[in-house]
């Protein structure tokens, strides 16, 4: 200030400088225009020619939707009332909502139920997405929901979905039964189950070798088909020769595990689960639903359709992805080769593929490679498809995240004592994830506009239901933008919501404060 | 103060390292390392850069793997059983360059977090703890922020209380000062300082002469990995025997 002398070395300060508010500038609009549009004759003379061009499309599009038709049974009808001038028909719309948004098949009298589904997801997602504003205790909300969707869109006996959550909590604690085991008796469970396990893949090695010498034998060995011929062949042998000493080796290690627990605790749920499911879940839920019977109108896969159909795919797909990313991304940076080749595979092969070459397979490929009796229900088949084609993605997502912290992180937590679970979970994904979210959203937003590609494989979502039954319909042929319009409005809402979610959710993890 | 905390050292064996190998891909970078360290000792390691001397400090919590040799730290012999290296990072501390504090937890969670899912302990316990030693860092009133609205040097004193929310029975110290402003400098090592008056088993990597003179037992002198000289601070300063060593303390103390 003026107290420093400009011509003098020696200074010493005698009064502090007190602060201040910075200068003080004009506000208000006037200021605001004349600063952002008007700063000068280049940035005139754009904003004229933007101001042109809005204007232009809006009276261009105003009459469309101002004389737009709102009543009419078929699109000649719409014609006749517009009488040639410019206007949409929005009785499309009127007449055909119902079948753009639950598909054309969905039962009438049962629309309420996809729709209690729907205002349940936001009830069910918030305390997941929103963790910090509502009460952990309503997470159970989140856990019961999937079971009681599925119930409500698909119909049949509550039971059955029930039971399916009933086994998943009994295997929890069939988990901890065995985890708090003495080690002898754990150890003579290890016997058991390591024994049966290791017959069991056996077995399934067994049929897996044979599935691929039939595979071999329909292909035959003539031409160009050789080299798959031959290649079939190799597996098949190869596997039937790994069938003995897999076996014995996988079962001699869940039998080594028993001091530990580790492994044998993890396959013994998994037998528990395996068990409910394929042999008690059927007759059991039959024989409650036969005592007290809590049943909706069951309506098959084939009958979703519309927006209802993207919906559905889009959350199971994304729900279902991340946490299988998450993994792959894991396993891909484990030092266990097995573990890291296996990830590495899948994903680059995934990546490598295109989704409708996925969603065909899910169609029809993957019937002529099942056992001819199994039948594999088709939104499942094509959920499976899109969530392994998603999750490749996510996973290299998050690989990025994880690469992105710093080795020190690792270090402190190891130092601390924490093991590869806890340092994982508490530390590393936390901060992997957090620099992840926009990637993980960008293919969370691709991945549910992609379920549109459904359509391909004849699933009338909302681009098949308008492709087809309304388009090819005789009242409505040839309608493009209101039907078009109606479907890009739908996703931009989900769109545009899940982005500005991601974005509040980056801006409440911010930690540093820069 | 200095004498009497010396003869707080004890006969008891808190680690020792026999005939310990390690090689980066080619490069030797730890040859031949003898070190026994007693219960309640506190050695400063000092050295030029490359000499090996962090290295050989995080081979003792296994965060580096050494290939020949053994270290034995609390009677548990270091081994690639994962449960060793637990047990053994469960009861050594250690506090690094850049702090390396979890920047998406409060400073109080970053304290409690070890404690609470490492040694089950209580939360409730744990925050008590934790405030106990922040309080003993001097720092209680920044419990609640995140690690980016600290300093440096409050970081690292943060860094400190977290590992000895741990009940450490021998810390580790790799450079802990050297990322810091001279102000900072002084309240870490006044931190480090006081840890050493109570008896706690240390190792530190510094430059810190100073504080060399002032609490250490014993001054390890490192280079091109392996140990070339071992004294007393007041002997090693006053009459280094090495000529390496001569040269070195030449070159820190010269200016």
């Amino acid at each position: 200030m003026s107290d420093t002398p400009a011509q003098n070395v020696a200074f010493v300060r005698t009064s502090e400088i007190p602060p201040s508010p910075p200068p003080t500038r004009e506000t208000g609009a006037i200021k605001w225009i004349r600063e952002n549009l008007f700063s000068g004759w280049f940035n005139t003379i754009l904003t004229l020619i933007a101001l042109y061009l809005v204007i232009s499309i809006v009276s261009g599009a105003a009459p469309w939707f101002y004389n737009g038709v709102w009543e009419a049974d078929s699109i000649r009808e719409c014609r006749d009332i517009l009488a040639g001038k410019t206007g949409a028909c929005f009785a499309v719309l009127v007449d055909r909502w119902d079948h753009l948004v639950f598909g054309f098949k969905y039962p009438q009298d049962a629309y309420w139920r996809p729709l209690v589904a729907f205002l349940l997801l936001l009830v069910a997602a918030a305390p997941a997405l929103f963790g910090k504003i509502f009460p952990r205790k309503m997470l159970i909300l989140t856990a019961i929901y999937p079971f009681l969707a599925y119930w409500l869109i698909w119909g049949g006996t509550l039971w059955l979905p029930v039971l399916v959550a009933g086994s998943i909590v009994a295997t929890g604690l069939v988990f901890r039964l065995v985890e708090g085991m003495a080690v002898n008796m754990r150890q003579i469970l290890a016997g058991v189950v390591g024994l049966l396990f290791g017959l069991g893949l056996a077995w399934l090695l067994f049929k897996g070798a044979a599935e691929l010498v039939f595979i071999a034998s329909n292909i035959g060995g003539s031409g160009l088909s050789v080299i798959p011929y031959a290649v079939f062949w190799a597996a098949g042998i190869f596997t039937y020769v790994c069938v003995i000493p897999m076996g014995i080796f996988v079962g001699y290690a869940i039998y080594q595990s028993a001091e530990d627990g580790g492994l044998v605790t993890i396959v013994t749920a998994l037998f528990a689960i395996y068990i409910m499911l394929a042999y008690l879940l059927g007759p059991v839920s039959g024989a409650f639903n036969s005592i007290i019977p809590l049943e909706l109108q069951a309506v098959p896969s084939r009958d979703m359709g519309g927006f209802m159909l993207c919906m559905i795919l889009g959350t199971v797909c994304v729900t279902l992805s991340v946490p299988l990313g998450i993994v792959l991304a894991l396993g891909r940076q484990s030092h266990m080769p097995l573990i890291k080749g296996v990830c590495v595979v899948f994903i680059e092969f995934v990546r490598g593929v295109p989704l409708i070459t996925l969603l065909f397979v899910a169609n029809v490929m993957l019937a002529y490679f099942l056992p001819p009796e199994t039948s594999f229900d088709l939104i499942l088949r094509v959920i499976i498809m899109i969530t392994m084609f998603s999750s490749a993605y996510i996973a290299e997502v998050i690989r990025g995240g994880l690469a992105a912290l710093p080795k020190g992180q690792y270090e402190a937590a190891n130092s601390l004592g924490l093991n590869y679970v806890q340092a994982t979970r508490l530390i590393i994904l936390p901060q992997a994830l957090k620099i992840s979210i926009p990637g993980i959203v960008n293919v969370a937003v691709g991945l549910f506009k992609d379920t549109t590609l459904v359509s391909v494989i004849s699933m009338f979502d909302i681009v098949g239901m308008i492709r087809g039954p309304i388009q090819q319909s005789t009242d409505w042929i040839s309608i493009y933008w209101e039907v078009y319009g109606f479907a890009a409005l739908l996703f931009f809402v989900v769109c545009y919501s899940i982005s500005q979610y991601s974005q509040w959710l980056e801006r409440q993890l911010q930690t540093d404060h820069r | 103060m200095a004498e009497a905390a010396k003869l707080q050292v004890s006969d008891e064996v808190a680690i020792t390292i026999h005939n310990m190998n390690k090689w980066y891909g080619t490069f030797h970078v730890l040859r031949d390392i003898d070190l026994t360290v007693q219960r309640g000792e506190r050695i400063v390691i000092c050295g030029p850069s490359g000499s090996g001397k962090s290295t050989l400090i995080r081979c003792i919590n296994a965060l580096e793997e050494h290939q020949a040799g053994s270290i034995e730290v609390d009677g548990t012999l270091l081994s690639s059983d994962l449960k060793n290296i637990d047990k053994i990072r469960s009861e050594v501390g250690m506090c690094f360059q850049h702090f390396n504090l979890f920047p998406h937890l409060t400073i109080l969670e970053n304290l409690t977090l070890a404690p609470i899912w490492v040694r089950k302990t209580p939360k409730k316990e744990a925050e008590e703890v934790a405030m106990h030693y922040l309080e003993k860092v001097k720092i209680p009133d920044q419990a609640d922020k995140y690690p980016g609205q600290l300093s440096g040097g409050q970081q690292q004193r943060v860094a400190i209380a977290r590992s000895l929310c741990m009940k450490p029975r021998i810390m580790l110290f790799d450079e802990p000062t050297s990322a810091l402003d001279p102000e900072m400098i002084k309240e870490v090592l006044d931190t480090m300082i006081e840890l050493a008056e109570e008896g706690m088993t240390m190792l530190c990597v510094t430059h810190e002469m100073g504080f060399a003179r002032q609490v250490a037992n014993r001054v390890i002198f490192m280079d091109e990995g392996q140990i070339v000289e071992q004294n007393e601070p007041e002997a090693f300063f006053l009459t280094p025997k090495s000529d390496r060593t001569k040269l070195f303390l030449s070159q820190i103390l010269g200016h």
